[in-house]
């Protein structure tokens, strides 16, 4: 495997080199053709396009070119609109297809709502936090109060119960892509705890929103006094709407439905609360109903992924995100010749806790049918695995259509035909 | 020079009785930042309802002004004649009540373990678009209507603060409860993925 991986590499700086000697080959084609065209041959004129006149827009408030064109989508597909008749948002997906790096843009970052929602339109002056039940000295805090606490700042994904992959879906927007990852920047939890005062009672805490349903999730106290971040910025700049502005809380490595948005009231509480969130994740045994709480370790490979197209044999930089609940994600490994051998795959950035990280595999495509999978460990000995490796786990015979208990971490297979079109491996 | 570093060595013991004093009231406010809100602000921002209900406002209701309340409140529009469905999701279950819980649809006011989750929910998300204005009574009421069409309750069982947590649901104890969180470990101890 490391042989394997030692000749991949090599011959990726070979390419790279002919890439960079081609580059120069191909300027100077260029200014030739431009010559012979009868064109000025000022220098530079090869790249004469046409120019973009600025408007307000995009000198107080930047867009992406027009030629850039990904969008999200309603999650999954057939499923229920967004918006739905009555104008609520449900589930919407980020196309990870197109992603460079870790961070997801907040323009794509992936939306869901409780039961599907309207979006508040909340007045940052007029919301407040009020933090109360098992504490010495409950708390209300404006927005103006939240920033002068001590801030972190902090890079994680969040991923939705619902990102689940199965042989219908086409391409990796549709499998996976309900997770994003952002850098937030917030509160700790703890620190304003400690100023509440926490009792020693205190075992569970409701965190409620402020949208009409007003969604509220119960959560240990144990993980709020850890790392739970009341984040007001995403990206370097204050929360989207879509993603709680002006204030949610985050719960690195919890199924997203826990990151409550338009974040209005904790209440620290003795024992368990039930809310309508918690009844959503009811579950008949508790092992299930556990997995229903920390996302497993995960991964997938974002180039090549479905309906995209090699466009001939040679070298390819495979890419793909890698993340878990459990913490930093320690390794991922590549296959491409469906599980058989698996090569250890290189990081793009360094992995941070409950943060996705970037992996790349060189590889050299040699024109046949392959199928590439990847597969990942998180930093407390978690691993991702195969669909069948998970059914015989539970002792459950394994069927084309199986179910993984709790969030779906299995390794999702891409398949490369001949004509180099990339496809679903589960179909 | 001398003097300079008397006075560093007096603000150095003002710190050092500065962390002493807070380690001494560690449970004082460090930055004290916000205020304290009153005891009315609290009573009506906290809609939390815990499963013994203690929360709960006072106030009754009965399945038969609940289904006078579900046309007047226009609940039929989204869910259908008594609870059949449409636009918004079904709240009566089609199946038999000899079909076990977990075999039948996902019904809040079949399936929740504690009849104080069904108010909490309608109290604070319905109707659509006038979420959060019904009275407590109404509450009960409607609450106790879509307990007596999952036949949960006898029709003229009157639900209020105290016997709303003791009502008897189908599932009984066959679900599963949270486990211990604990920090750095697996999501379930044993489970390899």
């Amino acid at each position: 495997m490391d042989s394997e991986q030692k000749n991949s590499r090599r011959e990726m700086l070979k390419a790279s080199a002919a890439l960079a000697a081609g580059g120069i080959t191909m300027g100077g084609v260029g200014k030739a053709q431009a010559q012979h065209d009868g064109h000025a041959a000022t220098p530079g004129s090869e790249n004469a396009y046409p120019m973009i006149h600025g408007s307000k827009e995009q000198i107080e408030y930047g867009h992406r070119s027009k030629y850039v064109t990904s969008v999200r989508v309603q999650h999954p597909i057939g499923g229920r609109p967004s918006p739905d008749v009555f104008g609520k948002v449900f589930h919407v997906a980020t196309p990870l297809q197109d992603s460079v790096g870790v961070i997801t843009p907040s323009s794509l970052h992936y939306i869901a709502t409780t039961r599907g929602s309207f979006l508040p339109d909340v007045d940052p002056k007029l919301h407040t936090l009020t933090i109360h039940g098992e504490v010495d000295r409950p708390l209300t805090l404006t927005m103006d109060d939240l920033r002068r606490f001590p801030s972190v700042t902090r890079l994680h994904f969040i991923e939705c119960a619902g990102n689940r992959h199965n042989g219908k879906q086409r391409n990796v927007q549709d499998t996976h892509g309900m997770t994003s990852c952002s850098e937030w920047t917030g509160v700790l939890m703890s620190t304003l705890l400690k100023e509440c005062g926490l009792k020693s009672s205190a075992k569970w805490f409701v965190a409620e929103g402020a949208e009409e349903v007003k969604g509220a999730s119960s959560i240990p106290i144990a993980k709020g006094m850890d790392d739970c971040i009341i984040a007001y910025g995403q990206n370097g700049e204050p929360l989207r709407p879509q993603q709680g502005f002006p204030v949610r809380i985050m719960v690195p490595g919890f199924e997203g439905i826990y990151h409550t948005k338009f974040l209005r009231r904790i209440k620290i509480t003795k024992e368990f609360y039930m809310n309508y969130n918690e009844f959503g994740h009811l579950r008949p045994e508790d092992k299930e109903l556990a997995l229903g709480e920390q996302i497993g370790p995960k991964s997938v490979i974002t180039y090549p992924s479905g309906t995209q197209r090699l466009p001939g044999p040679g070298l390819y930089e495979i890419s793909g995100l890698a993340w878990s609940g459990g913490g930093a994600v320690k390794t991922v490994e590549v296959s491409t010749d469906g599980g058989k051998t698996w090569n250890r795959a290189q990081f793009k950035n360094t992995p941070q806790r409950m943060a996705h990280v970037r992996f790349a595999y060189p590889w050299k495509w040699d024109g046949g049918e392959a199928m590439i999978m990847s597969r990942t460990t998180d930093e407390i000995g978690q691993r991702q695995a195969l669909r069948e490796e998970i059914a015989g786990w539970w002792k459950v015979p394994f069927e084309r259509d199986y179910r993984v208990p709790g969030l779906d971490n299995s390794v999702m297979p891409w398949k490369i035909a001949k004509d180099g079109s990339v496809s679903n491996g589960l179909a | 020079m001398g003097s300079l570093k008397l006075v560093t060595v007096a603000t150095g013991s003002l710190l050092l009785g500065s962390l002493l004093a807070s380690s001494a009231f560690a449970q004082s406010p460090t930055y004290g930042v916000g205020r304290t809100p009153t005891a009315e602000e609290l009573r009506r921002m906290d809609i939390s309802i815990g499963p013994n209900g203690e929360e709960l406002p006072p106030g009754r209701g009965s399945a038969k002004e609940g289904a006078q309340l579900y046309m007047q409140k226009a609940c039929v529009g989204c869910h259908g004649v008594g609870g059949t469905g449409g636009l918004a999701p079904i709240l009566v279950s089609k199946q038999s009540a000899d079909v076990p819980v977990w075999k039948r649809e996902r019904i809040l006011p079949l399936r929740a373990p504690n009849a104080t989750i069904v108010w909490d929910y309608i109290n604070r998300g319905m109707p659509l678009g006038q979420e959060g204005t019904l009275k407590p009574d109404e509450v009960y009421s409607l609450t106790a209507y879509l307990l007596f069409l999952n036949k949960v309750i006898p029709e003229d069982q009157v639900l209020n603060k105290e016997n709303l947590p003791k009502v008897k649901m189908p599932i009984g104890d066959q679900y599963g409860k949270p486990h211990e969180f604990k920090l750095n470990a697996p999501r379930l101890e044993g489970y390899p993925y």
